[in-house]
């Protein structure tokens, strides 16, 4: 037991990629011992990753099951891992959602299997290592690596014009990223430059100075490669794409997990890195942001296809989320983060959900489907909580986190976040649109009347998706407890380096932000 | 903390809840009809007798410190921010919770018989306990976020239950209609509770309950927003939610299509309880806006507007229900008039009469359509009267009470209100309020005259509704009957300790001599136009004005042409087709990788394999650099 919990960490990020490893030696004929695997493996990860939430303490604002072993001490590249709270609920949704979407694949998924599963599995450690990863090389390279097991999940088992899609996603990343490591090697000289050593420690990035114009310049490098990662307006076009075209899983996974390593570089690496920059930039984050929130919903309303639309819901709650870490209010953020969470279960359970029409009837158009509350009344309802989950109905998960980010970042951007309060009513006239013409009405189409209903396994894995998003509703105190400490940390970086342009923000009337918005 | 942990309150809301859990859960396969349905209402019998009990105990408490409080868990915290899961009980939540609890326990008994057969029918009562479970969390709720859970979770259930029989999209259409326009509403609400939560914040007040919130809300006096008082502002943007809520202008518009819902549901969520749900936030909410006169104004004149303009449309509907549907709009009307004019008090009283005999209208409605296979056109009818004695003779107790004669409920707290506005001193507004009475009492007696009266207008053999149906009514005619005169005489006061002895007006007898004629002379005219000659002869004469008042002064239309669908275009056209898919994605982003391409291309040529032109390359480059450096 001491073994595991001090290498807890390592056994949570390596384990899934030991399990794609030794998927490769199961003869391909093999498929069920294939999926089993695989499930087994992605269980095996969640169960490490429960004793890792239950162990952490929330008191502690310190990053906790670190490790610092040396890999390249030349370069002062080391093995550099630790938690806090945010990074926690990130590695929890992670593990979360790999199993469910390893098992929502076990039908729809029949060419490659076992590449298939090897690369999810892949993705996984790419996707834990980030999250826990306080080495900006070490970062960077589960940062890169991740893409590639994506790259394939898109452009092999997607759509019709999977291709296209996959290297849309590739490039535009990598576009990103690419500028990102030039900014990340200029710190690492700038450090060895003031300090005399090679570092790519976080904490010594974050504790290299720089005069106000190169903060600028850097920290816009960064904010750039997150804001196509988030997907911020208007960098969010190869998104819609890339959901289209992946396979189910993909979804689940891109929209669950990717999309949140973008607002968790803001909150990890270019916020605490550059703070008097970031606090220049934030107003903008935030305007993008609301954009973001009103554009995305409207977009989504003018969409035929239902993964499109749940695409462009994405852009819209994301945005709300950059809103939230742009206001750097305690509560914002930790609306934010929990957001992050929230939106990863329903965004996912929502993909799923067009995964199991998708199945049944290999189309994903609005208008092939109407009237199946007849036929399929479980998946009605499960897709009934979902759909109120994702527009926020308060009791529900979607609620506690808008509720905070709203009323939160209402003390910093007021025009912006009432602003942003007119997604509550344009994600109901998309969602409820949606929803209405393919769950109510008369069936018109023969082929849906006999639709069977949700199956066992697809219970099975729809249930635990309807849990959270009640529990977080009902009682969302244990996750925000864990998320505490390391909010403040974050809040309090910002404020530091200057204190008098905090004290400003603090006082100044609703008149006076109109300068804001400008 | 002030105000005495009890326990107890909690029980009131837990029983619906599990009632809405077994039903939804297992209710098909293993309750049945008869179990699903006798459960529905057992538990809100339960709930009934809790609210009783505590409100027994409330009782023994001195006037003035009726306060019992009960926190179950601590909901949401981060930040500055600290939101109970906690519920209040004080003289206003108490008679908000046994109205609530009384006449959703006699909808309950008689959905059992109204639904009889229906396939949906357990699914029927978990939403209709659920609704009841979120109706109590807004009426118990000890903050104004919990309160929006109640608020949002009424909406959801009026939604599921407009829609309820999905196969036909119109129904389905109407609960969408419902939920967006009150979603318009709860956006104002939301950035109205945003707004005093950020001000009250900056004085250094983090508490969101609703006693913190009155014992600091003076700080907010003097404070301006945008120009205007910081209360007024706010005043206004959370009034704003109560017109979704309560279907009051401008936000009255969905109202009417949810009568597309069974008619148990119209007598209970939208004319008994949810649609008053925004003058029991305007009473909660009365410590601010007694700071807000401007915003008081706008709640009275939206009252009186509301309720001539429901009175007006209601006078020519030939829908039994539409009838019924726009009379629920003009008596929130009333409501919020006496809100409007600070007596909050009047207001509630207002409610609850009206939560028993607009109930007992639509209950009788219902029994009519129930025994006319699902007729619903007033013209198809006639002559009910002798096929549905017990129905007619308790639509006739409703048809008083609403029209305002004395001794019957509506007399009570309609001249109560009236009393009010005529005191306030702008004598249109109680013009206005008197012709409403007046038209009221028509569209009420129209309503009996042609349903029950004359000769048959159709061929259907109308049955009489069983015991299960008539014994609710009964009830709720008795209540109709007698709760005025108890509530004249204990509810005020109960509600309001303090001002209930006072005198409002010293013409207050002239006053009630005025409204009581101007009903009788409602009722007259209401019997001599539905004499069928002088209404065919009157709607030939005034038929343009007829029709733009038949189709609800096309208010419907005009936010379709004004709102919804630019809003539609601008998705569409500008967003998506402009925006999206033409300017970022194919000019910017796609361009760019074309860009790319074809730069390729072109150096390609560049790319000769030619070792000497490579040479010849470097060697120029060289040159250059060596130049820039030196």
């Amino acid at each position: 037991m001491q073994f595991i919990d001090a290498n807890l960490l390592t056994i949570i990020i390596t384990l899934p990629l030991a399990g794609a490893l030794a998927l490769l030696f199961v003869p391909k004929e093999k498929t069920g011992l294939i999926k089993n695997l695989a499930l087994g493996i992605s269980a095996a990860a969640l169960l490490f990753s429960l004793r890792l939430y239950f162990a952490f303490d929330a008191a502690d604002a310190a990053m906790q099951f670190a490790v610092n072993k040396p890999w390249l001490p030349d370069w002062g590249i080391n093995y550099r891992l630790g938690v806090d709270g945010i990074s926690l609920l990130m590695l929890m949704l992670t593990a979360f959602l790999t199993p469910l979407a390893i098992l929502a694949s076990f039908n729809s998924i029949q060419e490659h299997q076992k590449a298939f599963y090897a690369s999810l599995l892949a993705l996984q450690t790419g996707m834990m290592g980030v999250f826990a990863a306080m080495d900006v090389f070490l970062f960077y390279v589960f940062w890169e690596a991740m893409l590639i097991p994506m790259y394939f999940l898109i452009g092999v088992w997607g759509g019709h014009r999977r291709v296209y899609a996959a290297l849309k996603f590739f490039i535009y990343t990598m576009l990103g990223s690419v500028l990102m490591l030039a900014a990340i090697i200029f710190v690492y000289l700038a450090h060895k430059a003031q300090f005399g050593t090679y570092s790519f420690a976080l904490a010594d990035f974050c504790g290299t100075a720089f005069p106000l114009k190169t903060q600028l310049w850097l920290c816009a490098t960064f904010a750039l490669a997150f804001a196509i990662k988030v997907p911020l307006f208007p960098f969010h076009t190869w998104l819609p794409d890339a959901h289209v075209e992946a396979p189910t899983a993909g979804s689940v996974i891109l929209a669950g997990v990717l999309l949140k390593m973008g607002v968790y570089g803001y909150l990890r690496f270019a916020v605490p890195m550059f703070p008097a920059a970031a606090q220049s930039f934030a107003p903008w984050l935030a305007l993008l942001g609301v954009i973001g929130v009103v554009y995305g919903s409207l977009v989504a309303w003018s969409q035929p296809d239902m993964k499109k639309m749940v695409a462009y819901s994405s852009v819209a709650h994301m945005g709300l989320i950059v809103l939230g870490i742009a206001a750097f209010e305690p509560a914002a953020v930790s609306g934010a983060v929990l957001q992050m969470v929230n939106h990863g279960l329903s965004t996912g359970a929502l993909f799923l959900i067009v995964g199991i029409l998708y199945e049944r009837r290999h189309t994903r158009m609005i208008e092939d489907y109407g009237g199946l509350a007849k036929a399929m009344p479980g998946f009605s309802a499960v897709f009934m909580i979902v759909m109120l989950s994702s527009i926020g109905l308060p009791g529900l998960n979607g609620f506690v986190g808008e509720f905070l980010v709203l009323f939160g970042s209402f003390r910093t951007y007021p025009w912006l976040s009432a602003a942003a309060v007119s997604g509550v009513i344009l994600s109901a006239v998309y969602m409820l649109g949606m929803y209405q013409r393919v769950v109510f009405g008369p069936v018109t189409h023969e082929e849906n009347k006999r639709l069977p209903d949700l199956n066992a396994r697809e219970w099975a894995y729809m249930l635990p998706l309807l849990a959270f998003i009640i529990l977080i509703g009902i009682y969302p105190a244990p996750f925000l407890r864990k998320i505490d400490a390391a909010v403040r940390t974050y809040v309090t970086a910002v404020q530091k380096p200057e204190s008098a342009l905090a004290g400003e923000r603090g006082s100044h009337k609703p008149q006076a932000t109109n300068k804001e918005r400008r | 903390m002030t105000g005495n942990f009890y326990p107890l309150l909690k029980w009131i809301i837990l029983p619906p809840l599990a009632g809405f859990v077994l039903n939804g859960g297992i209710g098909k396969r293993f309750l049945g009809e008869k179990g699903g349905g006798w459960l529905g209402a057992a538990a809100i019998l339960l709930a009934f007798i809790f609210s009783f009990l505590c409100f027994s105990d409330l009782l023994n408490l001195p006037a003035g410190h009726r306060l019992l409080r009960d926190t179950l868990f601590n909901w949401i915290s981060a930040g500055s921010f600290s939101i109970d899961f906690a519920l209040r009980f004080d003289p206003l939540s108490a008679v908000m919770a046994l109205v609530v609890t009384g006449v959703s326990f006699l909808i309950h008994v008689y959905s059992i018989g109204y639904m009889r057969g229906d396939k949906g029918f357990n699914r029927y009562f978990s939403y209709l306990n659920l609704f009841v479970f979120f109706m109590l969390i807004l009426v118990l709720a000890d903050n104004p976020i919990l309160m929006f859970v109640g608020w949002e979770g009424v909406g959801l259930c009026s939604y599921l239950l407009i829609g309820f029989w999905y196969e036909d999209e119109k129904n389905a259409a109407a609960g969408k209609k419902a939920f967006i326009t009150n979603r318009v509403g709860d956006a104002g609400f939301l950035i109205g509770l945003m707004l005093l939560s950020y001000l009250l914040a900056r004085q250094g007040v983090s508490g969101l309950d609703f006693e913190t919130l009155a014992l600091n809300i003076n700080l907010l006096d003097g404070g301006t927003v945008l120009g205007f008082g910081a209360p007024t502002v706010i005043g206004l943007l959370l009034f704003f939610g109560a017109t979704g809520k309560s279907a009051q202008f401008p936000l009255y518009i969905w109202l009417p299509d949810a009568m597309a819902g069974p008619t148990p549901v119209s007598a209970l969520i939208h004319a008994a309880t949810m649609v008053t749900a925004g003058v029991y936030m305007l009473a909660r909410m009365s410590f601010l806006y007694a700071l807000a006169p401007r915003a008081l104004e706008v709640v009275l004149v939206t009252g009186v507007f509301t309720a001539l303009l429901g009175a007006v449309i209601a006078a020519l509907q030939s829908d039994i229900k539409k009838v019924l549907a726009y009379s629920t709009i003009s008596q929130i009307g009333y409501m919020f008039m006496a809100a409007g004019t600070g007596a909050y008090a009047a207001g509630i009283f207002h409610l609850t009469t009206h939560a028993f005999f607009k109930a007992l209208l639509f209950l009788a409605a219902g029994s009519v359509i129930h025994g006319m296979a699902g007729e619903q056109e007033m013209f198809r009818m006639g002559g009910l009267s002798k096929e549905m004695r017990f129905t007619f003779a308790l639509t006739a107790v409703g048809w008083l009470a609403i029209s305002g004669i004395p001794p019957l409920a509506g007399f009570y707290s309609k001249d109560l209100v009236l009393e009010h506005v005529y005191a306030h001193g702008v004598p249109v507004l109680w013009y206005a309020g008197l012709a409403t009475a007046g038209l009221t009492a028509y569209y009420v007696t129209r309503l009996l005259a042609l349903t029950f009266l004359g000769g048959k207008n159709s061929e259907t053999h109308a049955h009489e509704s069983p015991l299960l149906m008539t014994i609710p009514m009964a009830a709720l005619a008795a209540l109709a009957l007698t709760g005025g005169w108890l509530g004249s005489k204990y509810l005020l006061a109960f509600l309001d300790p303090a001002s209930a002895r006072a005198e409002i007006s010293p013409e207050a007898f002239r006053l009630t001599m005025i409204s009581v004629i101007t009903a009788l002379a409602g009722v007259a005219s209401g019997f001599f136009f539905a004499i069928p000659a002088i209404s065919d002869a009157l709607a030939r004469r005034l038929s343009i004005a007829r029709e733009v008042v038949y189709n609800k002064f096309y208010v419907d239309e005009i936010y379709a042409f004004a709102v919804i669908r630019p809003l539609k275009r601008l998705a569409d056209k500008v967003c998506f087709g402009f925006l999206d898919a033409g300017l970022i994605d194919g000019l910017l982003v796609n361009g760019a990788a074309r860009l790319t391409y074809r730069t390729g291309a072109v150096l390609r040529n560049l790319q000769t394999g030619n070792a000497q032109g490579y040479a010849l390359t470097f060697t120029g480059g060289l040159i250059l650099l060596l130049y820039w450096i030196m």
